[in-house]
């Protein structure tokens, strides 16, 4: 091995996979795509600057100076839920290191092994029981681990999302977990705005407030009725629980109120990514610089500007033999591990000095 | 059923190492092997793990000792993920603040978090150093799996593998 190790500190964001965008030092995730995002600012920030600057003068003298007021608050709010739903991480899960992905291979192996040679084996499934009902596993080539029930993997961002919803383009990220409940506030309050504004203001940005209107009130109303039932935008569309073959949803409580109050007032989830944390980048050049992050050759679909963008179809879905020469192949890993790239992320004792360095950040 | 596949490497089973804290581990140890303890989803998605006992760890740990552990760590994180009266209570207050009070708030679940890890930090010197492992807090994996390295002791790696590679006898 190499006599001298170079190595500095870099913060984790930098050397995260996927295809997001960070901000503010990692602050800020997105995706990569955020033209519609910047419309959907232009949008409302000038219907109602357009509100304000002409109708608020007359509202506030004629009917009372509390309407300018109430539409002033409610901008704000949905503007705070615009950003919180576009900025945070959606709940990204962390890709496999080396050595969890080899453990999962072998423990498929294994469980392969009864396959008599020259057949093809079986997809890469799981099968857990929740709530008496058995709920398939599905394994992520690009991310390399067993995705959790009701994630799901972005195409777009390149990463497993738990609790995946959709890709939204109009507020430049994934939908998930962690900011659903945002984004659900955001199409609310942006109803009531433009219910307000419509009500308070027929004659002048009439065009622009109908169509908006309705969009968003009936955008709203869905994901209203997804809440109700404890389902997810990406499960409503593949029919998941639709109620053939007696397939019921097991995340539901059966009760609408006790759905509600889980989605929007359950606990607040943190992240996992720990995009500030400090590692230690080895910047040795005498190490090969191959990062199992950036030799993905994951088949990419092409981008879409429809409002709604379900989940990709894994490769697993069309491909169900593992040789298959759309994946990557075994072999790349394991030529890979002895080299051990990532020794600073895997060995617990760099992690308790970037936890320490991560106190001292903070 | 114990399959043993080429790459396994015999850990040392007469003597497991002797390690008196976590700086002698880091010190005079050398990584083995890697367990990695999977979620449970039996009971929805909600954060628990699997308290089956691996059979990696059998010459190395009690049984009772590892399942008290992990059904630990299930309470934590059981207590974390409550739906009840103070995250309703917790939800609300933040939603009226239009969330702008969690810049100045620690939310429930990172308090429980900074406990876990307290926790898990006692474990490791108490318990798991001794006897030459190491646990690692899962939010470090996603919140996924709970990893446990298994070190041996550097003198007495000589017969067995000083390779870093993750071989690993299949569970049953």
């Amino acid at each position: 091995m190499s006599a001298v190790m170079i190595t500095r500190k870099v913060r984790k964001w930098e050397k995260l996979p996927g295809k997001n965008t960070f901000c503010c030092d990692g602050r800020v995730m997105m995706a990569r795509q955020k033209g519609v995002f910047y419309l959907t600012m232009f949008l409302i920030i000038g219907t109602c600057s357009l509100f304000f600057a002409f109708e608020c003068p007359y509202l506030a003298v004629h009917l009372s100076p509390a309407i300018p007021v109430f539409a002033a608050l409610l901008f704000l709010f949905v503007m705070a839920m615009l950003l919180r739903t576009s900025f945070s991480d959606p709940g990204v899960l962390p890709r496999a290191l080396p050595e969890e992905a080899s453990f999962i291979e072998m423990e498929i192996e294994a469980a392969n092994v009864n396959v008599p040679a020259g057949q093809r084996p079986p997809p890469r499934i799981r099968n857990v029981q929740i709530n008496n009902q058995i709920v398939k596993l599905k394994y992520c080539y690009t991310c390399k681990i067993f995705r959790p029930p009701r994630a799901s993997h972005c195409s777009i961002c390149d990463n497993c999302v738990d609790r995946f919803d959709h890709h939204c383009p109009w507020v430049g990220n994934c939908v998930g977990k962690r900011n659903y409940r945002y984004f659900y506030l955001f199409t609310m309050s942006l109803s009531l705005l433009t219910i307000y504004i419509f009500t308070f203001d027929i004659v002048h940005v009439l065009l622009v407030c109908f169509f908006t209107l309705w969009s968003v009130v009936g955008l709203t109303g869905f994901h209203t009725y997804l809440i109700s039932l404890n389902q997810t935008t990406n499960e409503d569309i593949k029919g998941s629980w639709s109620g053939k073959n007696r397939v019921q949803n097991p995340y539901s409580h059966k009760n609408i109120i006790k759905n509600c109050c889980e989605v929007l007032c359950g606990p607040t989830y943190p992240s996992v990514l720990d995009r500030r944390g400090l590692m230690l980048e080895d910047i040795s050049p005498s190490v090969t610089p191959a990062a199992p992050s950036s030799s993905n050759p994951t088949p990419q679909t092409t981008k879409t500007t429809a409002p709604l963008i379900p989940n990709e179809h894994t490769p697993d879905d069309t491909h169900k033999s593992i040789a298959a020469s759309a994946e990557e192949s075994p072999s790349p890993r394991e030529e890979r591990s002895p080299v051990s790239k990532v020794p600073p992320l895997a060995s617990p004792e760099t992690d308790a000095e970037t936890s320490l360095a991560k106190d001292k950040a903070h | 059923m114990n399959m043993g596949n080429a790459l396994y490497l015999p850990t040392c089973l007469c003597d497991p190492p002797q390690f008196h804290n976590l700086q002698e581990l880091r010190h005079s140890a050398s990584l083995a092997n890697k367990v990695f303890i999977q979620r449970d989803y039996s009971e929805g998605t909600t954060c628990r793990f699997q308290t089956k006992f691996p059979s990696e760890l059998e010459s190395r740990i009690e049984k009772t000792l590892f399942e008290d552990t992990v059904k630990t760590l299930n309470n934590y994180y059981a207590e974390a993920e409550k739906i009840g009266g103070q995250s309703y209570l917790e939800g609300c207050l933040a939603c009226t603040t239009a969330y702008l009070i969690f810049l100045c708030m620690e939310t429930r679940y990172e308090k429980v978090l900074k406990k876990i890890a307290k926790y898990i930090q006692e474990q490791n010197e108490k318990i798991y150093a001794p006897r030459g492992l190491l646990i690692t807090d899962p939010i470090e994996r996603g919140m996924r799996v709970i990893e446990i390295s298994i070190y041996e002791d550097r003198s007495s790696s000589g017969s067995s593998s000083g390779s870093s590679s993750v071989s690993s006898s299949t569970a049953r």
